[in-house]
């Protein structure tokens, strides 16, 4: 989470290039593909003709009426285009920071023995290159040979260098990111214009920005509606007039333009590209947006435990006292031989022991030499000032040790460590010189804050399933500890495609995560699957998603982005809907109260004048665009709870709030409005 | 006393859901149970007769085929007796074949269901093409709605196929409306209604100059008008006739008739997603919306005339002008809520002579064409609002919509669209048309708003298939038989096939389960929700021709 630069909404560079942008989109032939808008449009050029020409329409007296009305028909149009173009802003401007990393290089390519200098530019998929130490890597693909430290800060923002290396889960290289130490050979995995980084360049663009399946469901509904409202306006001259009553073409227009749905029609698309958006400045980039929607749906989530649940080192978590020993004793000896020691390991020994309040003598340390920990040993420690020899190490090697002092070894240390053992701990032992004093129990630890998540994952209806190597005893300790509603333990990578095809045969909607060549094929059987940037290019080229940062528990931020994606499309598109009732009782007295006077009745507002009360109308649906566009972008708030909890309380804001709030703001305007007119 | 009289009758109806839902669900559920042993043998014959030894499983496709199918064959046989009926048997009053328009006219608003008359029974129809053709088609069709109903309801709670329509069409007539007529129609005979094939009773009346009294087989018409949810009279003034609803006992009954069986729809659905609480939510959001505007409607016409009222006439009855002092107020302003919600189209009293307020209940009724709603189309209709609010909402709790655990997507959501566009279409555009040309114009009799909610009311009777008239629009021409033929076609055709289709789309996905993130479709916020989709989308539609028409008549008028 910490990763996550808080952008600012709006810079000065991409509110100019919106501006501009919103004029260029009133192009007809792009803005049919918002059949909405372009329904606007056209009302808009029907009344700008009724302007230029006012003698041919016989709209002389009103040419003052259908100016405002054409002016601000206008900006309905130049709203929604600028909601648009400030969400592919944003996109761009991210983009234009990768292409930046796209620079041209050169390569050392590989021919037979010879290395031959070409731009990187010209390589091909197999073509085999030498990168050295402050070279840009040319191309993305895998190291076939050697070590080298990687600093791939230009796309994940992270600036410690990471080690890749021949062979393994380590071994996938992005172009554009710098070897910092030492040369690798890499074999190029990809053509030029379809590298990782062009992906995803196109893909924060919006170039590639291909409309989800609920966005186009949804868009037909907007079309279906449009087109009912179409009917009803074309219908009711015919119908008015047979009752004598003429409306004016401007009136109508405006009456269909208040009805159809122009302000989730205007800021549909918007909402898609800043959900995507949103999902990027998280540094995950989503190969589509129909992933980040497949990700609000999600029912079951594989989660690993090394790693994404658990830290993955090991934690001391208990003093375990052998033979006659105290736990004190323990205590102390095992705090001694790790106060130098600066492994996770090590240092949990010392959190332990200041957690379970034991006492320690300061400056006992003093004078001592550390001893390291060595392969062949299997041990570290402590030799003091006053020779005492403090050690800890695998229990094997300390009981060596100590034979080979002539110690004696306690009866129940045997039974102790296997105890340990089979609960998939990993037992330290504690000797001093030739005295074994006991055990550290160093266990796997749950990552704080996990239980908590699991537990808002429930009440999304979400279920969790753990896969661990580890045996069935320490995957349930450690299940029970996080909260997982099930776990699958001595788990192969086989066994995670089983668990999602047998729940998508359920027609469960499954999210995983993963970072191994052997996890590709499950990756690309869950619904979402988020790869790890640092796992191989096969795991890159299943996963739907891949995580910059390499954090596998970000996969529940992702689902929670797609919520909050179709829940401000759901909101939107209820409130634009629920806009209608106050619009009618704006227009409908107003054209109709010239010639039927008691239709002033109906003016429930109590609105100025006919015309005041149709430009307020307009005015209100106009500019209820831009003020929505932030929330468009930001998405509305969310947070875990139950649907039912969830839905009332949308639907007061947003239903509710549809209903009455335009109420109010065509009133306020028309207040305004009837200043003038 | 009035609301008492409403009240007591809407009771009934609620207490009789259950049961008949449950009748209903055994029937169409095709899983063995006691009604079998009643049934069983006849359907037996019957299905060897036609040859449906083992009645599979039908695709939406196949379904929708048989049905359509069928009832084209329905119709040709329908019009060939109308055009032949002056030289066919049981014709006594020596009654003349049926001009061609209004033939075509009359048999489409058969068989859709309609029952828009454009000829009057006594003197344009032989009893042998009341009882072959009327009586016929007001079996079929309700037979046929009743069967897409259920195929519908099989298909969105996701059972093995929608089923055989040949099974459903068979079993509708044995068990559901054949059993009930003749129920019902020995009840009316009891209760005074004649039922006879003698010719016209010629009399002398007390000022010795001759009276012809129409008689004929009128129960049994009546039972199944009622009951099917067709609505086209004996008689040219349909129920308000002495002979075709003699008392309020009568009434009652035929009220009941008509709402039950649409009534209880909703918890044969219920029954059928195996969740009752389903049923009971579409059930609630009908109930709603029917009170809501029956109200309105018992108001108006309680509070009387205005222009009547203003000349000092004794305004205590309410508007009694069009009505049967037999039943008063309380029982015309049911029979007329009832009537268009069920989209039966009989009438009791004459709406063209309701007050302008009371007018908009039978127009709104008709237009929203989902408030328990006639054979079938109605639970249709109302469920494809469920689906609508499920999408427009559903999005708000952060999941793609489900409906009953299948995704509500693009597929559907373009049928539907269909679905929901007819409606207007068929309406406004018409009436549009009407308006514009002088054929249209010539058959108004009344000018200004009362005129255009004529014109209004004839298309979204026609266009919901419910049949009943305005009335006082002279519609016996070339030009009304054709355009009403023509929208009753569209609107009971398109959106029937359409849902099939939708129907057919989502029994093909897969079930997504339920959690505690899963959209509730089973509570009553849904419920509200419902009834707020069907007013934003379904009514505010008809709202400019609803102010234009009876709301500027009523503020004129008062």
């Amino acid at each position: 989470m910490s990763k996550v630069q808080k952008k600012k909404l709006l810079t000065g560079p991409i509110v100019r290039n919106a501006l501009k942008d919103s004029f260029i989109k009133l192009n007809p032939m792009t803005l049919i593909k918002n059949p909405v808008m372009f329904v606007v449009e056209i009302g808009t050029i029907i009344v700008l003709l009724m302007v230029l020409f006012p003698g041919y329409f016989g709209a002389k007296e009103s040419v003052g009426f259908n100016i405002s009305v054409f002016f601000i028909l206008l900006f309905t149009v130049l709203f929604a285009n600028f909601a648009e173009a400030l969400a592919e802003g944003r996109g761009k401007a991210q983009a234009d920071s990768l292409k930046k990393t796209k620079r041209e290089s050169f390569a050392n390519k590989l021919v037979g023995d010879v290395v031959k200098k070409v731009s990187s530019s010209e390589l091909r998929k197999g073509d085999v290159v030498l990168v050295s130490q402050g070279e840009l890597i040319p191309g993305d693909g895998e190291v076939i040979e050697g070590l080298a430290s990687v600093d791939e800060s230009a796309i994940t923002g992270e600036s410690a260098p990471v080690i890749k290396e021949a062979g393994g889960d380590f071994n996938s290289v992005t172009g554009g990111t710098r070897v910092v130490s030492d040369e690798i050979k890499v074999r190029i995995t990809s053509d030029p214009g379809e590298s990782f980084l062009d992906r995803m360049i196109l893909l924060v663009e919006g170039a590639k920005r291909q409309k989800t399946p609920n966005e186009i469901a949804l868009n037909t509904l907007l079309i279906s509606l449009t087109i009912i409202f179409l009917i009803v306006v074309v219908t009711l001259r015919p119908i008015a007039s047979y009752l004598g009553i003429n409306l004016d073409i401007p009136v109508l227009i405006s009456l269909l333009v208040c009805l159809i749905p122009t302000t989730i029609g205007g800021l549909l698309s918007a909402i898609g590209i800043a959900g995507m958006d949103r999902v990027t400045q998280f540094n995950v980039v989503a190969m589509s947006g129909k992933a980040v929607e497949a990700a609000g749906d999600i029912n079951t989530m594989i989660l690993d435990k090394t790693g994404t649940i658990t830290f993955g080192n090991r934690m001391a978590s208990e003093f375990v006292p052998v033979g006659k020993e105290t736990e004190t004793d323990l205590a102390l000896w095992a705090t001694v031989s790790s106060l130098k020691d600066e492994t996770p390991e090590g240092r949990s020994v010392i959190e332990l022991n200041k957690k379970l309040g034991y006492p320690y003598e300061a400056g006992l340390e003093e004078g001592g030499q550390f001893i390291e920990f060595r392969a062949e040993t299997r041990m570290s420690g402590m030799d003091l000032r006053d020779g005492l020899k403090v050690r800890k190490g695998a229990v094997d090697s300390i009981k060596n040790w100590v034979l080979s002092q002539r110690g004696q070894i306690p009866a129940n240390l045997d039974q102790k460590s296997n105890a340990i053992a089979s609960m998939g701990g990993t037992p330290l032992a504690v000797a001093v010189n030739d005295r074994i004093y006991g055990l550290i129990y160093l266990k796997d630890t749950v990552k704080p804050g996990m239980k908590e998540r699991f537990d808002e994952l429930r009440k999304m209806g979400i279920k969790t399933i753990m896969c661990t190597g580890d045996n069935p005893l320490t995957a349930s300790t450690i299940a029970a500890e996080a909260g997982v509603d099930s776990f699958i333990a001595e788990s192969t990578p086989e066994n995670k495609i089983e668990v999602i095809r047998r729940e998508q045969k359920e027609g469960k909607l499954v999210a995983m995560t993963g970072d191994g060549t052997n996890d590709a094929p499950a990756l690309a059987q869950a619904d979402v699957g988020l790869a790890m940037n640092s796992g191989t290019s096969a795991a890159k080229e299943a996963a739907n998603m891949v995580d910059l940062d390499s954090d596998p528990s970000k996969i529940i931020e992702v689902v929670a982005i797609g919520k909050q994606l179709l829940m401000t499309r759901g909101a939107l598109t209820t409130f634009s809907i629920a806009n209608d009732i106050a619009k009618y009782f704006a227009i409908i007295p107003a054209m109709f109260t010239l010639a039927i006077p008691e239709m002033n009745v109906l003016n429930v507002m109590g609105l100025g004048s006919p015309s005041s009360a149709i430009i307020s109308a307009l005015i209100f649906n106009a500019i209820v665009i831009p003020l929505l566009i932030p929330l468009a972008m930001r998405g509305v708030k969310y947070k875990p709870m139950s649907s039912v909890k969830l839905l009332r309380q949308n639907i007061f804001i947003y239903g509710l709030g549809g209903i009455i709030v335009p109420f109010i703001g065509i009133k306020v305007i028309d207040l305004l409005v009837s200043m003038w007119v | 006393m009035g609301i008492v009289q409403i009240v007591a009758v809407i009771l009934i109806l609620v207490l009789l859901v259950k049961p008949v839902g449950t009748y209903l669900y055994y029937v169409f559920s095709n899983e063995p149970n006691r009604t079998d042993r009643i049934f069983g043998g006849i359907e037996k014959w019957i299905f060897q007769l036609g040859g449906l030894k083992n009645r599979k499983g039908m695709s939406w496709k196949k379904y929708a085929i048989s049905f359509l199918s069928t009832n084209v064959v329905l119709v040709a046989f329908g019009y060939l007796i109308l055009r032949l009926q002056g030289g066919l048997p049981f014709n006594p009053n020596g009654i003349g074949e049926m001009e061609q328009t209004l033939s075509f006219n009359t048999v489409i608003s058969f068989i859709t269901n309609t029952n828009l008359q454009h000829y009057s029974g006594e003197t344009g129809l032989s009893y042998f093409s009341q009882m072959a053709v009327i009586t016929m088609l007001m079996f079929t069709s309700a037979a046929s709605g009743f069967s897409v109903a259920v195929a519908f309801v099989r298909g969105i709670t996701g059972k093995e196929s929608l089923g055989n329509f040949f099974e459903d069409f068979v079993k509708a007539h044995t068990r559901v409306f054949l059993p009930i007529a003749l129920l019902v129609a020995l009840t009316l005979v009891a209760l005074q209604v004649p039922q006879t094939l003698n010719p016209t009773i010629e009399v002398t009346t007390l000022e010795g100059q001759t009276q012809q009294i129409a008689i004929g087989p009128v129960a049994s018409l009546e039972s199944i008008k009622h009951l099917g949810t067709n609505g086209g009279g004996f008689f040219g003034v349909n129920s308000a006739h002495p002979f075709e609803n003699p008392s309020p006992l009568t009434n009652v009954i035929e009220i009941l008739s008509m709402w039950t069986l649409p009534a209880s729809l909703p918890y044969m659905y219920g029954l059928f997603a195996r969740n009752k609480r389903q049923g009971w939510g579409i059930f609630s959001a009908m109930m709603v919306l029917f009170v809501l505007l029956l109200s309105l409607n018992f108001y108006a016409e309680s509070k009387g005339n205005p222009a009547i009222n203003a000349m000092g006439i004794d305004a205590s009855q309410g508007s009694m002008e069009g009505k049967e002092v037999r039943f008063g107020i309380p029982q015309s302003s049911l029979f007329t809520a009832v009537t268009t919600a069920a989209t039966t189209g009989s009438v009791n009293n004459m709406h063209d002579t309701q007050t302008p307020l009371g007018g908009i209940t039978p127009l709104a009724l008709m237009m929203l064409n989902n408030v328990f709603g006639g054979k079938g189309v109605g639970v249709i209709n109302m469920l494809m609002y469920a689906i609508l609010a499920v999408f427009l909402c559903g999005l708000m709790v952060g999941r793609t919509p489900e409906f009953l655990g299948r995704k509500i997507e693009a597929k559907e959501m373009k049928l539907i669209a269909i679905a929901i566009l007819i409606h207007p279409l068929i309406i406004l555009g018409p009436t549009a048309i009407s308006f514009l040309t002088d054929l249209g114009q010539g058959a108004i009799s009344n000018s200004g708003y009362h005129g255009l909610s004529q014109v209004l009311y004839e298309y979204t009777s026609s266009a919901a298939n419910n049949g009943s008239g305005f009335e006082g629009l002279a519609d016996n021409s070339t030009f009304w038989n054709m355009m009403t033929g023509l929208v009753m076609l569209l609107g009971r055709y398109i959106s029937m096939i359409a849902m099939l289709a939708v129907a057919g789309s989502l029994l093909r996905k897969k079930p997504v389960p339920e959690t505690i993130g899963t959209f509730r479709t089973d509570n009553g916020l849904f419920t509200g929700i419902l009834i707020g989709t069907v007013l934003i989308i379904g009514a505010l539609t008809f709202l400019p021709v609803l102010v234009l028409g009876p709301v500027a008549e009523y503020l004129t008028l008062r």
